[in-house]
C-alpha cells in the first residue's frame, strides 16, 4: 500500500500547470486515495482526533498569545482580562485549556490502541518512536502551558519539576539555573517557558509530518495484525475517502461533543482550584498536583525514595516506550489472537489508573480505611506509597520481563489468512 | 476467535476506561485528620447545565460585598461596566452599553478614585466612572497585611474559581462559625471555623480522638443579621446575605459562565445532529462494504 500508484489525472488548466511544478494536488489527491486497511474499528479514529486536536490547540493558542502577558505582575490578570474582555475569550481559553486534557485522553487511547494491536511492530517501528517522541513533546508543552497563568500551581509545579534537574549529580545545579534563568524562578523563567510553550506544538506538527510519512511508508496496520500482501490490496483495503473520512469524522464529532460538554459547563472540572490563586512564592500549597494526564509519571517519580532515582525512573517510564518494539518478542502483532497477553494488557490499562490515582494522593494516607498495618522499610504497607511502588513495579516489569518472555512462551491461537477472513468467513466483497 | 470474542475484548476495554474517567473526576486529596467539613449546598440557582443566576440574588450579593466585603476585600479584576453586561446584576435591555448602564453610572459615581490631574500631574480623587476597577481598600499587599495582623485579606475577584465547590463553599464558610470546641487553643487574631482548611490537631489537648473539622481563619465573623439593608423584601439574614453574597462572586468569577452554558445547549445540540447526519451518510457510504 506503500508504493501503490498514483490514479490523480489532472483535469484542470491549473492543475497541470501545477503538476509538472509542485505535485501538491497530486499528493493531497493520493493521500485521499491511500488504500487503508477495511477492518479498522474506532480505535483507529484517534489519529484523526489528535490532529484535530492539535490544529485546535495551536489555533486558540495563537490567538491567546496575541493577549497573554509573559510577566510574574500580569501574567495571572492578562488570562482573566482574556476571559472578561476579549470577545469570546472565555471560549478561547476554556477550549486551550481543556483541549490539553482532551488532547491526552486521545493520545493514551492511541497509544493503547498502538498497544494492543502491535502497531509498533516491524515494519511500523519508526511511526512508533515518532509517536512517542510527540507524546514526550506534548507532556514538554502541556507543563510549560500550565505555568503561563502564573497561578500557585503553575509556579510551585514549575518549581516541583525544574528541581528535578537540580538532582542530577554534578551538572543539576548549574543546568538548572540556565533553565530557569536565575537561581530562582521568577520572570527570566516565565519569558523563556512561554516562549518554548510557541515552539515546541510546531515541533510536534513537524514530528507528525513524520509519523505520517512513515506510517505512509509502512502501511496502516490493522486489528487482524497482519500484513496485506500486494495481490490482495483490492480485496483488503478501500480508498481512504470516503470510507475512512466519514468513519473519522462521525468519532471526531463525538469527541467533540465530549469537549463541548467541558469546556461549556464544566470548564474548571479537569483543573485545579489553587491555580486560581495568583502564584506567591511564600506560600506553599498544601497539595501539589500535575493535571491529570500527568498523574501516573508524577507517582513513578514519587516512589523512588531516591530524588534522582525518581528522576531517573520517570524518565525511564517514558523512555522504556521508545524500545518497545525490541522488547516484544512475539510474532503475532495483535493481541485479538494472544490470549495471555491480553490478560496482562488489562492489568496493565488497570495499573496506569491505579499509578493515576496514586499520583494525586498524599504518599503516606492509608489506601484501605484508616489503619495502620506494619512498616515496610521507609512506609506503612498499607499506604499509597507502596501501591504505587507495586504499581511502579508492574509498569516496568509489564515491557521489561512479561512482554519478552510471553512473546516467547506463549501459543497465540490461529492468525487468519487474511484480514476479510474474520469478516465474512470468505471473500471481502458481497454486494 | 470469533467476532463475538473481539467484541468482548472491546467491551471490555471500555468498561476500563469508563472507570479511568470515574477515577479521574474522583482523583481528590486524601482527607487527613481534622479536614475542613465538605460545604453544604446553598441551593443555587446558577448550578446544572440549565441554571441561570437570580438577577435579585446578583443585586443584593452585589450590596453586601459593597458594603461589608469591600472595606476589606479587593475585587481588583472588576470593573463597574461587568456588573452591567448581559447576565450581570444590573444588566439593562436597553442600555446603549454597560458603560452607559444608569445604574453602574450611578454606583460608580458614589466612590473616589485615585488619579492624577491632566494638566498638572498632582494625585487627585475623583469621582468614579463605569470604566472604572472597583476600588481596593488598601493602598498596596503591604498596607492591606499591616492592616490585618499580617495575613492580607484574600482578592474575591475569582474566589469561586479558586476553592473547591466555590460558591457553596463561601457560604458554608461564612455561615461555619461555630461554638469554639472544647479545650481548642486559639491564638488573638485567630477565628474557628469548621469549613476552613486545616489541621487543628496541634491545638487540642494531647490525646484528643476526635480533633474537631475545620481550621483557624483570621476573618471575624463579618456577617449579623440585618446588617445590610436589602431594597427588596428579603430578610436580610445572616444566611440569606451568605447565600447572596457567594452568587455574587460566582457570578463575578466567571460572568461570562452563563452565556456560554446557553451556548453550549445549542452546541451539543447542533453537534448530535451533525453527528446523526454523519453517522447516516456513513451507514450509507459503507452499505454492502464488508468490514
Amino acid at each position: 500500500m506503500s508504493d501503490h500508484e498514483s490514479t490523480y489525472v489532472p483535469k484542470t488548466g491549473i492543475e497541470k500547470w501545477l503538476d509538472t511544478r509542485l505535485p501538491i494536488v497530486r499528493f493531497g489527491a493520493d493521500y485521499m486515495a491511500l488504500p487503508t486497511p477495511r477492518n479498522l474499528n474506532y480505535w483507529w479514529t484517534f489519529g484523526g482526533i489528535l490532529a484535530l486536536c492539535l490544529v485546535i490547540q495551536i489555533a486558540t493558542g495563537v490567538i491567546l498569545a496575541m493577549h497573554y502577558v509573559p510577566n510574574t505582575e500580569m501574567a495571572f490578570a492578562s488570562v482573566e482580562r482574556i476571559m472578561r474582555d476579549v470577545n469570546g475569550g472565555d471560549l478561547i481559553r476554556y477550549t486551550h485549556a481543556n483541549g490539553a486534557s482532551m488532547f491526552f485522553i486521545a493520545v493514551y487511547l492511541h497509544m493503547l490502541r498502538g498497544l494492543y494491536y502491535g502497531s509498533y511492530k516491524a515494519p511500523r517501528e519508526m511511526i512508533w518512536i515518532i509517536g512517542c517522541l510527540i507524546f514526550f513533546l506534548m507532556i514538554a508543552t502541556a507543563f510549560l502551558g500550565y505555568v503561563l497563568p502564573w497561578g500557585q500551581m503553575s509556579y510551585w509545579g514549575a518549581e516541583v519539576i525544574t528541581n528535578l534537574i537540580g538532582a542530577i549529580p554534578v551538572i543539576g545545579e548549574p543546568v538548572l539555573i540556565w533553565l530557569r534563568g536565575g537561581p530562582a524562578i521568577d520572570n527570566a523563567t516565565l519569558n523563556r517557558f512561554f516562549s518554548l510553550h510557541y515552539l515546541l506544538p510546531f515541533v510536534i506538527a513537524g514530528c507528525v509530518v513524520l509519523h505520517l510519512w512513515a506510517l505512509h511508508a509502512a502501511g496502516q496496520n490493522n486489528p487482524v495484525g497482519i500484513l496485506i500482501p500486494k495481490d490482495r490490496e483490492k480485496k483488503d483495503t478501500l480508498p481512504f475517502h470516503p470510507y475512512f473520512t466519514v468513519k473519522d469524522g462521525f468519532a471526531i464529532i463525538v469527541f467533540l461533543m465530549l469537549f463541548a460538554l467541558f469546556v461549556f459547563f464544566m470548564p474548571n472540572a479537569l483543573g485545579h482550584a489553587d491555580n486560581y490563586i495568583p502564584a506567591n512564592p511564600l506560600v506553599t500549597p498544601a497539595h501539589i498536583v500535575p493535571e491529570w494526564y500527568m498523574l501516573p509519571f508524577y507517582a513513578i517519580l514519587r516512589a523512588i525514595p531516591d530524588k534522582f532515582g525518581g528522576v531517573v525512573a520517570m524518565f525511564a517510564a517514558i523512555g522504556i516506550l521508545f524500545v518497545l518494539p525490541w522488547l516484544d518478542t512475539s510474532k503475532v502483532r495483535s493481541m485479538r489472537y494472544r490470549p495471555t497477553m491480553r490478560t496482562f494488557f488489562v492489568l496493565f490499562v488497570i495499573n496506569g489508573l491505579i499509578l493515576g490515582w496514586c499520583g494525586a494522593q498524599l504518599p503516606d494516607a492509608p489506601v484501605i480505611g484508616d489503619f495502620k498495618t506494619f512498616i515496610l522499610i521507609d512506609g506503612d504497607l498499607n499506604s499509597y506509597l507502596w501501591l504505587t511502588r507495586f504499581a511502579t513495579l508492574y509498569y516496568f516489569a509489564f515491557f521489561a520481563i512479561i512482554m519478552p518472555l510471553v512473546g516467547l512462551r506463549e501459543t497465540p491461537q490461529p492468525i487468519p489468512a487474511t484480514i476479510s477472513e474474520p469478516v465474512l468467513g470468505g471473500d471481502a466483497e458481497k454486494g | 476467535m470469533t467476532l463475538q470474542m473481539n467484541i468482548r475484548a472491546m467491551k471490555k476495554t471500555l468498561v476500563l476506561i469508563a472507570a479511568a474517567a470515574g477515577l479521574a473526576f474522583a482523583a481528590q486529596p486524601a482527607l487527613a485528620a481534622g479536614e475542613a467539613k465538605h460545604p453544604r449546598s446553598g441551593g443555587f440557582s446558577f448550578e446544572g447545565p440549565f441554571g441561570t443566576f437570580d438577577r435579585n440574588q446578583l443585586q443584593r450579593g452585589y450590596k453586601v460585598y459593597r458594603e461589608v466585603c469591600a472595606s476589606c476585600h479587593g475585587m481588583d479584576l472588576m470593573y463597574f461596566r461587568t456588573l452591567a453586561e448581559p447576565g450581570g446584576p444590573f444588566y439593562l435591555s436597553d442600555q446603549a452599553s454597560p458603560a452607559e448602564n444608569r445604574f453602574v453610572k450611578a454606583l460608580a459615581a458614589e466612590v473616589q478614585i485615585a488619579d492624577i490631574d491632566t494638566e498638572t500631574g498632582e494625585p487627585i480623587m475623583r469621582d468614579g466612572t463605569a470604566a472604572d476597577r472597583f476600588p481596593n481598600p488598601y493602598p498596596n499587599a503591604t498596607a492591606a497585611a499591616a492592616a490585618n495582623g499580617g495575613a492580607s485579606p484574600p482578592d474575591l475577584s475569582v474566589m469561586a474559581k479558586a476553592r473547591h465547590d466555590g460558591a457553596n463553599y463561601i457560604y458554608s464558610l461564612l455561615t461555619g462559625y461555630a461554638a469554639v470546641p472544647q479545650g481548642l487553643q486559639i491564638r488573638p487574631g485567630q477565628y474557628y471555623n469548621e469549613y476552613m482548611a486545616g489541621d487543628l490537631t496541634p491545638f487540642m489537648p494531647e490525646g484528643t480522638e476526635h480533633v474537631p473539622p475545620g481550621g483557624f481563619i483570621a476573618m471575624p465573623n463579618p456577617l449579623t443579621d440585618g446588617q445590610v439593608t436589602y431594597d427588596d423584601d428579603t430578610v436580610a439574614s445572616v444566611d440569606q446575605m451568605s447565600k447572596d453574597v457567594a452568587a455574587y462572586i460566582a457570578w463575578a468569577s466567571d460572568p461570562k459562565q452563563e452565556q456560554r452554558k446557553q451556548t453550549g445547549i445549542g452546541v451539543l445540540i447542533f453537534l448530535f445532529i451533525f453527528a446523526g447526519v454523519t453517522y447516516l451518510s456513513y451507514r450509507r457510504i459503507w452499505k454492502g462494504v464488508a468490514h
